[in-house]
């Protein structure tokens, strides 16, 4: 790969400027599909289908112009700075998240010895955002809904963390690009065809993954700190134009993050058998892509049918029931790992 | 400097990448947003009436306890990743001592549940 011998300053640019227009175009992509077209048909809205003539092509460009033409409003007894910085760490949290995604054997901005890890922990960062947000706006909305959405990501924190750790388990390495290579080269019993998607041997790994990063989208059925219903927008309610724009920028852009790294744990990440070295290079960010659109897909196709939980339902649902069936899930792995 | 070093350095120039992005957009957005400062405007939202007392009203505890047991959690999260990561090294004495130590944790678990930690009222 070219970018492999420029000089580490001129790489590094590259690989800022390659992410910095990866993730609009990942939560645009996302917003577009998914938010809007799927959202459209499975729901029966009309709305999203009209603007621009052909399938409403011209709604989410829409969208973007009206939340730029809109003042920024501040409210006079919020904490300013702190109000004023919320979305912005939201945002720079997601923005981490992709620096470790492998999209190819080389396409990678830093294949960091601890991958999984440090995604983990960085998409935690976004919390903080959260109670920034909720606790800055002074307002009763947006206490509740900071609060509510700090109780749910760290209650869901935990299985989205110990699912990984199964993967971890078999494959024996943190980071995502050792993962990936374990896939393609691995057996199903002595077979090699297909490498070894992880998602055969950890299916409640992979179940676990997707419903916990549901919640730590704090989208439907898990939407409660934003829930419309209850608590006008939660912590958003203080929000407008830009600032705005920029929870669910962080939002969109962290769902597609988030199917990036559990296609990477457990659908083999940008490797398909018979695909090594150049190609491999040129196919894998499409193949990545693909497989991220089909995780995707299964979140939003979750978050459009079923409707919202309670809160003491969503609680119990983490703790006594994601939580104990994810610490099992490392027993028995580990059990086959040794003794077979 | 170091590999390790320098991997951390690229993660730190990402950060800061994406301070300037969200500076970058934020000052567009300065540029092009209308300004038409109106007192009624910077009133908290409650319903459109007038808000009623502090917005930093005071929270139910129940929040602070499932904190308090998410850092127990977590933790045990972290020691948990490195045996991961070096159980075929480890194997059968790693895994009776990972055994232990999980059903410790889950009788913690169990421990607050009987207790009724777990119940949100």
């Amino acid at each position: 790969m070219v970018v492999a011998d420029l000089p580490y300053w001129a790489a590094t640019l590259i690989k800022t400027g390659v992410i910095l227009a990866v993730i609009p175009a990942a939560a645009l992509t996302l917003g577009y599909v998914f938010l809007m077209k799927t959202m459209a048909h499975m729901q029966s809205r009309l709305g999203p289908m009209e603007p621009g003539g052909f399938h409403g092509w011209f709604q989410l460009i829409g969208d973007g112009i009206k939340f730029i033409q809109k003042e920024d409003i501040i409210p006079e007894q919020a904490d300013r700075a702190i109000f004023a910085m919320a979305p912005a760490v939201v945002l720079i949290s997601t923005f981490l998240l992709f620096v470790v995604i492998p999209a190819g054997p080389d396409l990678v901005a830093e294949n960091l010895q601890t991958g999984v890890f440090f995604a983990l922990a960085v998409s935690s960062l976004s919390v903080i955002g959260v109670l920034m947000a909720g606790w800055a706006s002074a307002n009763k909305y947006s206490l509740l809904g900071g609060l509510r959405a700090a109780g749910q990501l760290i209650a869901y924190e935990l299985p989205l963390v110990l699912a990984v750790v199964g993967v971890v388990m078999q494959a024996g390495t943190l980071s995502l690009q050792g993962i990936v290579e374990f896939q393609q080269h691995g057996k199903i019993f002595g077979w090699g065809g297909i490498g070894l998607p992880l998602i055969i041997t950890q299916f409640v790994g992979f179940v676990l993954f997707i419903a916990a990063s549901q919640a730590e989208l704090t989208q439907a059925p898990f939407d409660m700190p934003l829930a419309e219903s209850e608590l006008v927008a939660g912590y958003t309610t203080e929000y407008t134009g830009f600032r705005f724009l920029f929870f669910y920028m962080a939002e969109t852009a962290t769902a597609f993050a988030l199917a990036a790294i559990a296609a990477t744990l457990f659908l083999g990440g940008w490797a398909v058998p018979w695909v090594h070295g150049t190609v491999a290079n040129i196919l894998g960010p499409f193949i990545l892509a693909a497989k991220v659109m089909v995780v995707a897909f299964l979140i939003y196709w979750i978050r459009f049918t079923y409707p919202r939980f309670r809160e003491d339902q969503l609680q119990a649902f983490a703790w006594k029931f994601l939580i104990p069936i994810s610490l099992a899930n490392i027993l028995v792995t580990a059990v086959f790992k040794v003794v077979f | 400097m170091s590999e390790f070093l320098r991997q951390y350095l690229t993660v730190a120039i990402f950060g800061g990448a994406a301070i300037l992005m969200v500076a970058l957009m934020l000052g567009v957005g300065r540029l092009v947003r209308p300004t038409r400062p109106q007192g009624q405007k910077y009133l908290n939202y409650e319903c459109g009436v007038d808000p009623v007392g502090s917005g930093w009203s005071q929270s139910h505890v129940r929040y602070y306890i499932f904190a308090l047991l998410f850092v127990m959690f977590d933790v045990e999260a972290v020691f948990i990743f490195p045996w991961a990561v070096r159980l075929d090294a480890m194997a059968v004495f790693g895994l009776v001592e990972m055994t232990i130590f999980i059903v410790v944790l889950a009788l913690g678990l169990l421990y607050a549940w009987r207790k009724g930690v777990l119940r949100w009222i």
